[in-house]
């Protein structure tokens, strides 16, 4: 048994002599006898190596897929070594927030490159040290556009479902209402948007690549939202930015975002990164942690956590949010992909997704499983499923190949740079095979 | 700590001087914005809002701390000094050109102390702090 | 504490960056390109460094050398429990069994992780004395959100959720606590503290009625003192209707030793990453368990791991539940950490860690102050405090000029980080320490003989630390100017 004391027992009771006791149970004088108990039942303690083989025994037990052609919110892409020797080093692993700027420069100012970082993905103007996951990201993007006159938030059909689900528990806490906007054709319909985006409305959330893997039109979006005194909150992919046209450049207010395929293993969940961005006119509204620039007593440059006054700890019950805790070491893992891969890197990354993508659903086409919609899409795509889809990924499971997600009666795939041409005709001629044999 | 004869004073330190025709200029008193310390950042109310003396209209942030701002009438809010959300270091620069609000009301507050009056009152506090 | 080098700044990624640099990390592509329309594109390129890897290397190695974690020296801030961290808990997170482990793969092929957090949430149950555990919430304030989100749902279900409006909250509690109310609707009520920094149980009763939804309680509270009467408090607030939420913000201190579920809490997030030890990461990611009594457990966030005959699965069908508070399962890995220090530990090593933690915290206390700059120190006979305890410079302020905010920058000198200061907000002056179990008594010696140092100074050489910080990389940044003129990223 281990409990990481470093204090033999002798040490302990010349503690306690100096202290004024005689035993330990005196510590507790406070807690009246009805309330103290004796220690939980609970196994015995174990040591390193036993503790070792019971954990490695339970990891054993899952399966790891070599082949992922699933994603719907969770994305396997290439890490690269120094990302990983990164995000281990000690001092930032074992550090606490850094409240105490001298010391912490180093945490401090890789937040702030990871604050211009995600600025420079999604084209946005600030950003914030991180939320906790991509989903409850845009549950306090809603919350940070909602004001005294406008709180319904509205979102398309076509965001990750999950992301629904969050928002959706958030507006119920807060009392506010939510609508989700209904789609035609794989996409959010326009029309719909331009009749719900009345004079409560605070904010629209519009996820591009949508759930479906399709471009939505942010633009467009937009456009209807400014008319109508609505803020546009754009969830995006930070891989597909490097690619595709930005929440910035598409006039969106607020953009949020799942950072897991920056640098995060897959980790059954979490811990992953969420990531918002906002227009330099809703800075104050943003929650959580910033990190700003600043002069120390000497003029030197340094960083130091910034306009706390919003925060929990000093606005109390005033604050947006109680976000405390966040995902930093997530987010310097982030910014550490980033610099590692470079523009080119990540630009690589996307355009392989894409075209390895447009080659899975063209091999799938041919086997018999045809794209659902017809709008372009970046790394995942739905189609029809004309087999059975427990037979199918039971088949696709005996080769090793994670299949894609079964979704509204088709199926949801997801390709990145990370699987290579022949797991992409393997895993289409299974699917063909299953199509024609069961 | 000066205090203009000119004005009237609530004891939330607010300054109010009347505009005339039920207009009135409000801020912030030396004795608050030394108390306050360095201000980082002021939270402003909206033209047309609602006012009611003795209830928060405002919030001022230093660097580690909030501070209400209390309404010394009760009316409606005029216009505000936009120029303090640039420029928040104007209410330790000069509190008394730095206004946050002008504000309509159809009456005076019912107790606005006079500056000796408040002074007093504020060298009072000053010292119990 | 650094060396000379550091002292001269490190340049950001971005200003490394050297124009066509790289690393290759990607094979060239082995089907036929497709680019995405133009009119999709992004206009500018990637405005991201180009760095090749070695510089990326060496840069996160200078950063490193500009942090200060629980390896680099003694780390007491009051609130945070920095114990150590262990190693073998890194090198289980980063099995490839749980990491590779895509968080929609079918059932049967995930039954490890289902293991884990069950079993996790079976030593959680027996340790708080509760009946239902959720690992959804990312972190403690993610906790006690949805925490609240159950109170409110079981008083809608009531019937009563539109009368049953206020939370009450003490005074002396974390700023999540009322947040995490106001983020569900409720009005918050804050009841002062009595004179002897527990609840006041007067005000209380005051404070409760037809209108309460509920209590949040942090016990032992942010003073380091264990509440006496918190049996009677989850009554009184019972007793009206209300349901009692359970701060485990500072559970290192009674784990193994008493229990929430005993106190009469309905329910209760505890932090992962601070009472078993899983890394803080400079601030996250962290881990909470959102525990709760069995008439609550239909409200917990969704889904749940469901066992059925030793088969795992995860069971979304709750129509009670307040549903999703996060994309997935929670913070996974900090779960697998949170096992591996628990069954390290087993029931007598919970308990005797948390009393170790209060034995290092009343003996530093003891080492260190004079009873007269202690909050809350009751004359004579003083009372035990938990794992943690503040002290409030305020004499020391007024007789020397110097104040707590000096003394945390001098104890930098000193290679220790600073204790929290200037919480709980009811203290003027504060100084909360916390030192934690795994602190030896040389280290707890060497920083009460540090501490006693500068409060010596203070009064001999007021001016001295008042300039203090002088051997750390930067000093005493300009906080007034960051907030005044934000500059929030590099712009080039």
């Amino acid at each position: 048994m281990s409990s990481y004391i470093p204090n033999p027992q002798a040490v302990q009771q010349d503690m306690l002599r100096f202290i004024g006791l005689s035993d330990i149970s005196g510590l507790y004088s406070g807690i009246p006898d009805a309330l103290r108990r004796a220690p939980p039942s609970l196994p015995d303690g174990m040591g390193e190596l036993e503790v070792r083989r019971v954990v490695s025994g339970m990891a054993a037990r899952n399966t790891i897929f070599p082949s992922v052609l699933r994603g719907a919110g969770a994305y396997r892409h290439y890490i690269p070594a120094v990302v990983k020797a990164v995000a281990s080093k000690e001092t930032f692993l074992t550090a606490y927030t850094p409240y105490q700027a001298e010391v912490s420069q180093g945490v401090l100012q890789a937040i702030f490159e990871y604050q211009t970082g995600v600025c420079a993905l999604t084209g946005m103007d600030v950003s914030n040290a991180s939320a906790y996951d991509g989903a409850s990201a845009a549950a306090e993007a809603a919350a940070m556009c909602r004001d005294r006159k406008r709180s319904r938030t509205l979102i398309a059909s076509t965001v990750n479902p999950r992301t629904i689900a969050a928002v959706a528990a958030y507006s119920r806490a807060a009392g506010t209402p939510l609508t989700i906007l209904p789609a035609e054709k794989g996409l959010l319909d326009l029309d719909a948007l331009r009749r719900a985006v009345g004079p409560d409305v605070a904010s629209v959330i519009v996820q591009s690549p949508n759930y479906y893997g399709l471009i939505e039109d942010w633009r467009a979006s937009a456009d209807i939202c400014h008319g109508a005194g609505v803020k546009l909150i754009a969830a995006c992919n930070p891989i597909a930015l490097a690619l595709y046209k930005t929440p910035g450049e598409r006039g969106a207010d607020v953009a949020v975002g799942e950072g897991q395929p920056l640098g995060m293993p897959l980790s059954f969940g979490g811990p992953y990164l969420g990531f918002m961005a906002c227009a330099k006119g809703l800075t104050r509204q943003m929650p959580g942690r910033i990190v700003g620039e600043t002069l120390d007593a000497d003029g030197r440059r340094c960083y130091v956590l910034t306009l706390q006054a919003r925060e929990q700890h000093i606005r109390r019950e005033k604050a947006s949010s109680s976000v405390c805790s966040n995902e930093a070491l997530c987010a310097l893992t982030a910014s550490a992909y980033m610099a590692a891969m470079g523009p080119h890197g990540m630009r690589q990354a996307a355009e392989q997704c894409h075209a390895k993508a447009r080659y899975a659903a063209d091999a799938l086409a041919e086997a018999g499983f045809a794209l659902r919609y017809a709008s372009p899409f970046f790394h995942e795509f739905l189609t029809e499923c004309p087999a059975d889809p427990d037979a199918l990924m039971s088949r696709l499971e005996g080769e090793g190949i994670l299949g894609g997600l079964p979704t509204d009666g088709g199926i949801l795939w997801c390709v990145t740079e990370m699987n290579e041409r022949g797991e992409i005709d393997r895993a289409a001629a299974i699917c063909g095979e299953v199509r024609r044999h069961g | 700590m000066t205090f203009p004869k000119s004005l009237s004073y609530a004891k939330t330190h607010e300054w109010i001087e009347p505009l005339g025709g039920g207009s009135y200029r409000i801020g912030l008193t030396d004795y608050a914005q030394r108390a306050l310390g360095d201000v980082v950042f002021v939270n402003l109310p909206e033209p047309g809002d609602a006012l009611v003396e003795g209830e928060a209209f405002c919030d001022v942030e230093s660097v580690k701390a909030v501070s209400d701002v209390f309404s010394p009438l009760t009316g409606t809010v005029a216009e505000i000094n936009a120029a303090l959300l640039d420029s928040p270091e104007r209410i330790n620069q000069d509190c008394y050109a730095a206004w946050l609000i002008t504000a309509r009301a159809d009456a005076p507050g019912a107790d606005w102390l006079d500056a000796d009056a408040y002074a007093a009152l504020a060298e009072a506090e000053a010292k119990t702090h | 504490m650094v060396d000379g080098l550091d002292r001269m700044g490190v340049p950001l990624v971005f200003e490394r960056s050297v124009p066509g640099a790289r690393t290759a990390m990607l094979p060239p592509l082995d089907v036929p390109e497709a680019l995405p329309d133009d009119a999709l594109l992004r206009a500018e390129p990637l405005p991201l460094p180009e760095l090749a890897e070695g510089e990326v290397s060496r840069h996160y190695s200078a950063l490193e050398r500009r942090a200060f974690g629980v390896n680099n020296g003694f780390y007491p801030l009051g609130s945070c429990t920095m114990k150590y961290n262990p190693k073998l808990n890194e090198e289980m997170a980063a099995l490839p069994g749980f990491t590779d482990i895509h968080p929609l793969q079918p059932v049967h092929t995930i039954q490890g992780c289902l293991a884990v957090m069950s079993r996790l949430d079976a030593i959680l149950r027996e340790i708080t004395g509760m009946d239902a555990v959720s690992l959804q919430p990312a972190a403690g304030a993610h906790g006690e959100f949805a925490g609240v989100m159950m109170i409110k749902a079981y008083h809608e279900r009531g019937g009563d959720g539109a009368s049953r409006a206020k939370m009450i909250v003490p005074d002396s509690a974390h700023g999540t606590n009322p947040a995490s109310a106001a983020m569900n609707g409720y009005t918050v009520v804050t009841i002062p503290s009595g004179a002897d920094g527990c609840v006041d149980i007067a005000a209380l009763r005051q404070a409760v009625g037809p209108d309460t939804a509920g209590l949040m309680l942090t016990n032992p509270n942010t003073l380091g003192l264990f509440d006496p009467n918190v049996a009677e408090i989850t009554r009184i607030v019972h007793g009206a209707g209300g349901l009692c939420y359970y701060d485990g913000a500072n559970l290192n201190a009674i784990m193994g030793i008493t229990r929430p579920g005993d106190m009469g809490f309905d329910v209760a997030h505890l932090n992962l990453h601070k009472t078993f030890s899983t890394p803080h990461g400079g601030g996250g990611p962290g881990g909470a368990a959102l525990c709760c009594k069995a008439f609550l457990s239909g409200y917990l966030p969704k889904p749940m791991v469901a066992d059925s005959d030793g088969a795992l699965s995860l069971d979304d069908d709750r129509p009670l539940s307040v549903g999703k508070v996060g994309a997935f399962y929670g913070n996974f890995l900090v779960c697998v950490r949170a096992l591996c220090y628990l069954l390290s530990l087993g029931g007598d090593g919970v308990a005797l860690a948390a009393s170790n933690a209060v034995l290092n915290a009343n003996y530093l206390m003891r080492k260190l102050a004079s009873p007269d700059d202690i909050a809350y120190w009751d004359g004579d006979s003083p009372r035990a405090r938990a794992h943690e305890f503040v002290l409030s410079m305020k004499k020391m302020k007024s007789e020397t000029g110097v104040s707590a905010l000096d003394l945390a920058k001098g104890l930098l000198d000193k290679g220790i980080h600073p204790p929290t200061m200037y919480f709980p907000l009811i203290v003027d002056e504060a100084l909360m320490f916390e030192p934690t179990e795994t602190e030896s008594r040389a280290t707890l010696d060497a920083a009460a003989e540090a501490f006693l140092d500068m409060v010596r100074q203070a009064r001999d050489d007021p001016e001295s630390l008042r300039a203090a910080p002088r051997s750390t990389p930067v000093r005493r940044p300009d906080e007034v100017r960051a907030a005044r003129n934000p500059i929030l990223r590099y712009q080039g």
